[in-house]
């Protein structure tokens, strides 16, 4: 299985830590990461500004990604999304394809025409294409004790109609899916659909951690040991800047956040450097102490 | 109501992402479902989309609100009559950018996407953590977003020459 893997911007400037662990997680899975080098922005912070530039920018992406026949992996949520709505759109209007193509050639820009490109976001790369039950016999050591609460965040779910197989967004299922055949439990919690809010982040900080706030709380206060997200923009907001929303709210909620790559690396039997998880903002350490050595040579 | 603009309603259809506007029928549930109105009360979605149907076209463009979308898509998808509401809301953007509008933080996002390609600067120091984490190099920006924001005009914007139009 390969994939060209896109990182977007926010992994690479805010998360090597879910780069590190999808990458060691991949590799373990048999997926092959090829990185390719004109990968740049996703579009999603122009579409706002202008509908022309986000098409164009996404379009670009695809391009890239058709002139080497791969399929794209992506790790944000948001990329996925605007990934996914531009080649989905380019798809059924073949023509404004066409007419981006030459736009950009126009501008110098390589392209030949290869076949249309699946875009999917590493998770459900992992729950569909993998799978599982072939997970299942890959684990190492047992996360039964640990209490998970999944955080889909918005875009990996929404909008539905742009996704192949979609989940019902009101009812997602394959992150919960995932966590519990590592061995850990999963939390079921009235905040659980709710945006993390860092879409707002750059437009109002203030507006951004009231939004994240009933999440932290609820969660401190059913004694989950961590979110588990797959989404950096996710992470921003309540890795990042959960001690500045402690503070704003005067709360202390002291909950590790992490990216889903890293729990199932752990149960791989993947050791913790490589899975990034001294990286994470809110220490893991205490929660690290409570997984059980496994029964694999790397059980560390 | 002199300032009432009665074809503001096509002009966000026209725009990609309002086509579906005038299928309101104000249920309310996009205002229920949104996790800003929670918060903040001056960001209503139907308030808004009333709002555009009577024609305040100065009051939706000129105000801060209209940025303060998160982008989750809870209206779109709860949405019984299809109205889109996260796409009209990036049509709205759109418009008020073309008039000349534009939130500081965005104007700022596109100077930085247009000099590195990405909303970060990943420089040699950071390709020096990289390799020591055992993570591949990334090349610095082959200038395509720049082309991009010369071809839409959005580069005018950012050198602060005004409307994009």
């Amino acid at each position: 299985m390969r994939f060209a893997v896109y990182s977007g911007c926010t992994v690479l400037g805010r998360a090597r830590n879910y780069e590190m662990a999808s990458r060691a997680v991949a590799r373990a899975m048999g997926i092959e990461f090829i990185d390719i080098d004109r990968f740049e922005c996703c579009g999603f912070p122009l579409k706002s500004v202008n509908h022309e530039a986000f098409m164009m920018t996404a379009a670009a992406n695809i391009f890239a990604a058709e002139m080497c026949d791969v399929d794209i992996c992506t790790l944000c949520s948001a990329c996925t999304s605007s990934l996914t709505e531009v080649n989905k759109y380019m798809e059924e209007n073949f023509n404004a394809k066409a007419r981006m193509i030459s736009t950009l050639r126009r501008q110098c820009v390589e392209y030949r025409m290869g076949r249309s490109i699946r875009v999917k976001h590493f998770v459900k790369i992992l729950h569909e294409d993998i799978g599982i039950e072939h997970i299942r016999t890959l684990v190492k050591r047992d996360l039964a004790g640990l209490r998970f609460a999944a955080h889909y965040g918005c875009h990996y779910l929404r909008p539905a109609e742009i996704y192949a197989n979609a989940e019902d967004p009101e009812h997602p299922f394959s992150l919960d899916e995932l966590i519990r055949v590592t061995g850990a439990e999963t939390i079921d919690y009235e905040q659980k659909l709710r945006c993390c809010g860092a879409g707002v982040l750059a437009i109002s900080e203030e507006l951004a951690y009231s939004i994240a706030r009933p999440k932290l709380r609820e969660l401190s206060a059913q004694k989950a040991d961590a979110i588990v997200l797959m989404c950096p923009f996710c992470s921003v907001m309540f890795d990042d800047n959960q001690r500045k929303i402690e503070q704003k709210f005067d709360e202390e909620y002291n909950m590790p956040v992490l990216y889903y790559p890293q729990v199932l690396g752990l149960a791989l039997g993947i050791d913790e450097r490589s899975l990034g998880l001294r990286m994470n903002r809110v220490p893991t350490r205490d929660l690290l102490q409570r997984i059980p050595e496994g029964e694999g040579e790397n059980g560390k | 109501m002199r300032d009432f603009v009665p074809q503001f309603k096509h002009e966000i259809a026209a725009e990609p992402g309002g086509e579906n506007i005038k299928l309101c029928f104000a249920c309310g549930i996009c205002t229920a479902s949104c996790p800003i109105r929670e918060i903040d009360d001056r960001y209503n979605p139907r308030k808004i989309i009333r709002m555009i149907i009577l024609g305040m076209k100065d009051r939706v463009l000129r105000s801060d609100f209209i940025w303060y979308c998160s982008t989750c898509y809870a209206c779109t998808d709860r949405c019984p009559q299809g109205v889109k509401f996260t796409d009209v809301m990036t049509a709205v953007k759109n418009l008020a950018v073309k008039e000349g509008f534009i939130h500081p933080a965005f104007k700022q996002q596109i100077a930085t996407l247009g000099k590195f390609g990405r909303l970060y600067d990943i420089d040699e120091f950071d390709n020096k953590k990289r390799t020591a984490l055992g993570l591949p190099e990334v090349g610095k920006t082959k200038g395509l977003m720049r082309k991009i924001l010369e071809i839409t005009g959005l580069n005018r914007i950012v050198s602060g020459a005004g409307k994009a139009d």
